[in-house]
């Protein structure tokens, strides 16, 4: 018996261990917690819950994870080049990059948003923001690739962008360098920044059926700078709220010079009213000069418009429009709650993170109870408007997403770790350490009406030793976390492109079912389509020469030309002529200083070449296709200047003298 | 000892489920449904947008039934959707009937498996030959290694000096010709 004792309590020891090490690891960064391994597992075949669209932040891309196996399935060319796919490299997508001051090959790509419908994420478009040349794209989710680019003039770093209403009315755009509005003097000493600079925030109208973006108005603002920002919801909806910093107005050392004022402010914008005034014809049409450049699924050719002409109303002329509500510490996150009821401002030097209450807020405004004016606009009582502070919550409160349980999740960036804390009562509930240096956190539909809260993912700034490590130059991370409980789990950790600020996800199906497989053919209305081989050519026109060039398994057609002189413009338009899904071809011709072709099925993209010496040049498939891919490959006599080759192009036209050359093993002439 | 080993072990379920207490309402991500069905090779991708596959337009076919049953016991269902390029020579269910009685229920018999998949394979050629592309006296070497021999006489194409090609289907991965007699490998 005694044994039995003494064995049962090993025994029962041995449990406890087992229950302590198996979901309780605390602070280990190296450890994942409970049965993790199992709810990150996709087995092979079987899909992903969730889509998560991810900033490529510095890479000016957009990346496509699944949830929760954290596997990469794309990355989207926005705002960047892409040799891989040709984006900004093809005829048909450099008007996607270009700007009032041209061709713009590269941005720093940070926030992101969904589409929503009643508040909801509905998976038709997303909106990504460019932070350093101040643009806006839409990036349609049937085909997962970049629609539209829209520049924002009287702007300068769009950081504050691109959230939009809960109806998808607006997407806004908010500058974080106030700067001379583009119709004054730019060439003016930086140091009459108090006089001369100023901000301001857009509203982008979205059309709703074909999502199409218009610059609405723009508000004429003090010169500060817009940090983040989200719209009202529910209750709050016809209201925009912006963090903005910098409200010393410095121009130089900000890490000293912006941090002098105990609070800064959350803008409260009554977008409705303002929208009211512009119906009312008020405002002043500025002569600007703006990029908009949108990209035609039939057609596949973008085309890039310089728009003239902008709406501008000054705020502080307009009293109801915007409202100042003082945030303590240089607010970074903006973020409203799922109720639409609190608005959590974080201040990234703040102890404290304030929570507003629009209803407060509603009255406070009602019987204005101001605490002056900042360059005219209101200012509201802070405490008139408080729903209350989440004390002590850790140090450099960031970002803030909802489970819509009732619950609010915070980065802290400096302690280093993610803030359960409660929005009813702002009683932190659990914190959990992070690996490391969070910024941005992302939960689906996190905010929105309707946060889908089964898991949240930090993004890292900093990874050091979190992987085998690659030079000086490291990937960056995301961490997934279960929120389904009480207590915050940490599950996998996987690295991330660029450098990943704002994320979004929702529900797989939302998007799946909707995702286009090939483009048909019938309907491509491209300029240069070949439709079939038989309409596969080459033209000359003085020295521009037009190859419309098709590819099909496994073979383009024509695939020997001649008569291409040094010094030609050739453009090879090439059309794949498959409507198989899955089944690209890619186009490469020798020594061309430029990328490749990626031509989907159904689809024509073009290259544009100028051969520079006598050569044979040498073009094939890029994408390995087929079989018989190696052999998808021909020729392109280019002979000199003044040359009297005649333009000729063929396929299939074998030469008659096999002696001289080894015959195909395939096919062989008796 | 027997005793207390079911009640560890009972006391180490405890421990395990009150770990997963917070999570007990989660549905398990493996178990999507709509992820069931991915399990075959490329035969068995949804797809209802694209051109269909040769193996999809045999299918298809009234006239082909036997063709397909050969196909699926010879295991050639999924080599045959894949990318290709393929030419398939697809006998119709009379060129089977034309071989002598009982010929066709002996090699879908599983010994003769391997006399099926010789036989099937002399009829696909990788390339996707355009009609065009037939030359009188040329040798095409077939997926199964041996050789058959084209004639083309006033724009009618006869292999191996029997079989006429009825009918050209495009297909994604490849072409469908139509015969009217099945192709025998040369014997050795």
């Amino acid at each position: 018996m005694k044994k039995n004792l003494v064995q049962s309590l090993a025994i029962i020891a041995a449990t406890l261990m087992f229950s302590i090490t198996g979901c309780k690891p605390k602070n280990a960064g190296n450890a994942t917690e409970g049965d993790a391994a199992s709810k990150v597992y996709v087995p092979p075949g079987k899909y992903d819950e969730f889509y998560n669209l991810v900033s490529g932040g510095f890479s000016g891309q957009v990346s496509v994870y699944g949830i929760p196996s954290g596997r990469l399935f794309r990355v989207i060319p926005v705002f960047s080049r892409d040799p891989e796919s040709g984006w900004g490299y093809t005829e048909e997508t450099k008007p996607m990059l270009n700007t009032s001051r041209g061709d713009v090959p590269w941005d720093d790509q940070h926030h992101l948003e969904l589409s929503q419908t009643n508040g909801e994420v509905d998976g038709r478009w997303l909106f990504a923001n460019g932070n350093n040349t101040p643009r806006i794209a839409r990036i349609d989710l049937k085909t997962f690739r970049t629609a539209e680019i829209i520049e924002i003039p009287n702007s300068s770093g769009n950081h504050s962008s691109p959230f939009i209403t809960e109806n998808t009315e607006y997407v806004v755009a908010g500058t974080r360098f106030s700067v001379p509005m583009d119709n004054q003097p730019q060439d003016v000493p930086i140091d009459t920044y108090k006089k001369n600079f100023k901000g301001t925030v857009s509203f982008l109208s979205v059309d709703p059926k074909s999502g199409n973006m218009k610059i609405a108005f723009q508000l004429l603002l003090p010169g500060v700078s817009f940090d983040l920002s989200h719209a009202g919801k529910g209750p709050s909806n016809g209201w925009f709220f912006f963090s903005c910093y910098n409200s010393e107005q410095a121009h130089t050392l900000l890490e000293v010079n912006a941090s002098q004022r105990d609070k800064d402010f959350i803008m409260a914008v009554n977008w409705k009213k303002a929208e009211e005034y512009v119906k009312q014809g008020k405002g002043q049409v500025q002569n600007v000069s703006y990029a908009h450049n949108v990209y035609n699924d039939s057609t596949h050719t973008a085309t890039s418009t310089i728009e003239t002409k902008t709406l501008v109303l000054d705020a502080k002329n307009f009293p109801d429009i915007v409202y100042l509500i003082p945030c303590p510490k240089s607010p970074h996150g903006c973020d409203v709650d799922p109720t639409g009821a609190y608005i959590v401002g974080s201040g990234k030097l703040a102890a404290l993170i304030p929570v507003f209450s629009f209803e407060k807020m509603q009255k406070a405004i009602a019987v204005k109870n101001f605490d002056g004016n900042y360059a005219g606009l209101p200012v509201l009582k802070y405490d008139a408007v408080l729903h209350g502070e989440v004390k002590k919550p850790g140090l450099g409160p960031l970002h803030t997403e909802f489970d819509g349980r009732g619950n609010a999740y915070t980065t802290m960036f400096i302690s280093s770790e993610i803030v359960k804390w409660r929005l009813s009562d702002l009683k932190v509930l659990d914190r959990h350490a992070t690996y490391y240096s969070p910024g941005h956190l992302m939960i689906p539909g996190g905010d929105s009406r309707k946060p889908f809260g089964k898991y949240l993912i930090a993004y890292k700034k900093i990874t050091k030793d979190r992987y085998l490590p690659t030079g000086p130059e490291l990937c960056q991370a995301a961490q997934l976390f279960d929120i389904s409980g009480d207590k915050m789990k940490l599950l996998s950790d996987y690295p991330s492109i660029g450098e990943p600020h704002y994320a979004q996800a929702l529900p797989a199906d939302m998007i799946s079912k909707n995702s286009v497989k090939i483009f048909d053919i019938q309907k491509n209305q491209h300029p240069y389509v070949a439709l079939g081989e038989k309409n596969s050519k080459v033209v000359r026109t003085g020295n521009r020469v037009d190859v419309y060039m098709t590819m099909i398994r496994s073979h383009f057609s024509p695939d020997n030309i001649e008569g291409i002189k040094v010094g030609d413009e050739v453009y090879f338009h090439l059309t794949n002529l498959e409507q198989d899904w899955d089944v690209p071809h890619g186009f490469a011709v020798r020594d061309a200083p430029t990328s490749e072709l990626l031509v989907m099925p159904g689809e024509t993209q073009t290259l544009k070449w100028v051969p520079d010496q006598v050569q044979i040049a040498s073009f094939y498939c890029t994408d390995f296709c087929s079989a018989l891919h190696q052999e998808m490959q021909g020729y392109i006599r280019v002979s000199p200047k003044g040359s009297n080759v005649p333009i000729s192009f063929s396929l299939g036209n074998n030469s008659d003298a096999p002696g001289e050359a080894a015959l195909d093993d395939s096919i062989k002439t008796d | 000892m027997k005793k207390i080993l079911p009640m560890a072990l009972l006391l180490m379920s405890t421990a395990i489920l009150s770990c997963n207490s917070g999570s007990k309402t989660i549905k398990e991500t493996t178990n999507n449904p709509d992820a069931t069905a991915i399990a075959g090779g490329q035969e068995s991708v949804k797809d209802d947008v694209s051109q269909k596959d040769v193996v999809k337009v045999a299918m298809s076919s009234p006239d082909h039934t036997t063709l397909v049953a050969a196909l699926k016991q010879a295991d050639l269902v999924t080599s045959l959707s894949n990318a290709g390029p393929f030419t398939v020579f697809a006998p119709t269910n009379e060129a089977f009937n034309k071989l002598p009685a009982g010929t066709v229920d002996d090699l879908m018999k599983q010994a003769n498996a391997d006399k099926l998949v010789n036989i099937l394979q002399y009829h696909v050629f990788v390339s996707a030959l355009q009609p065009d592309y037939f030359k009188d006296g040329q040798t095409l070497n077939m997926v199964n290694g041996d050789n058959l021999k084209v004639s083309v006489n006033s724009g009618i194409v006869t292999l191996n000096g029997k079989a006429h090609i009825v009918k050209s289907i495009p297909a994604s991965n490849g072409m469908i010709y139509v015969i009217d007699e099945v192709l025998l490998p040369p014997s050795k």
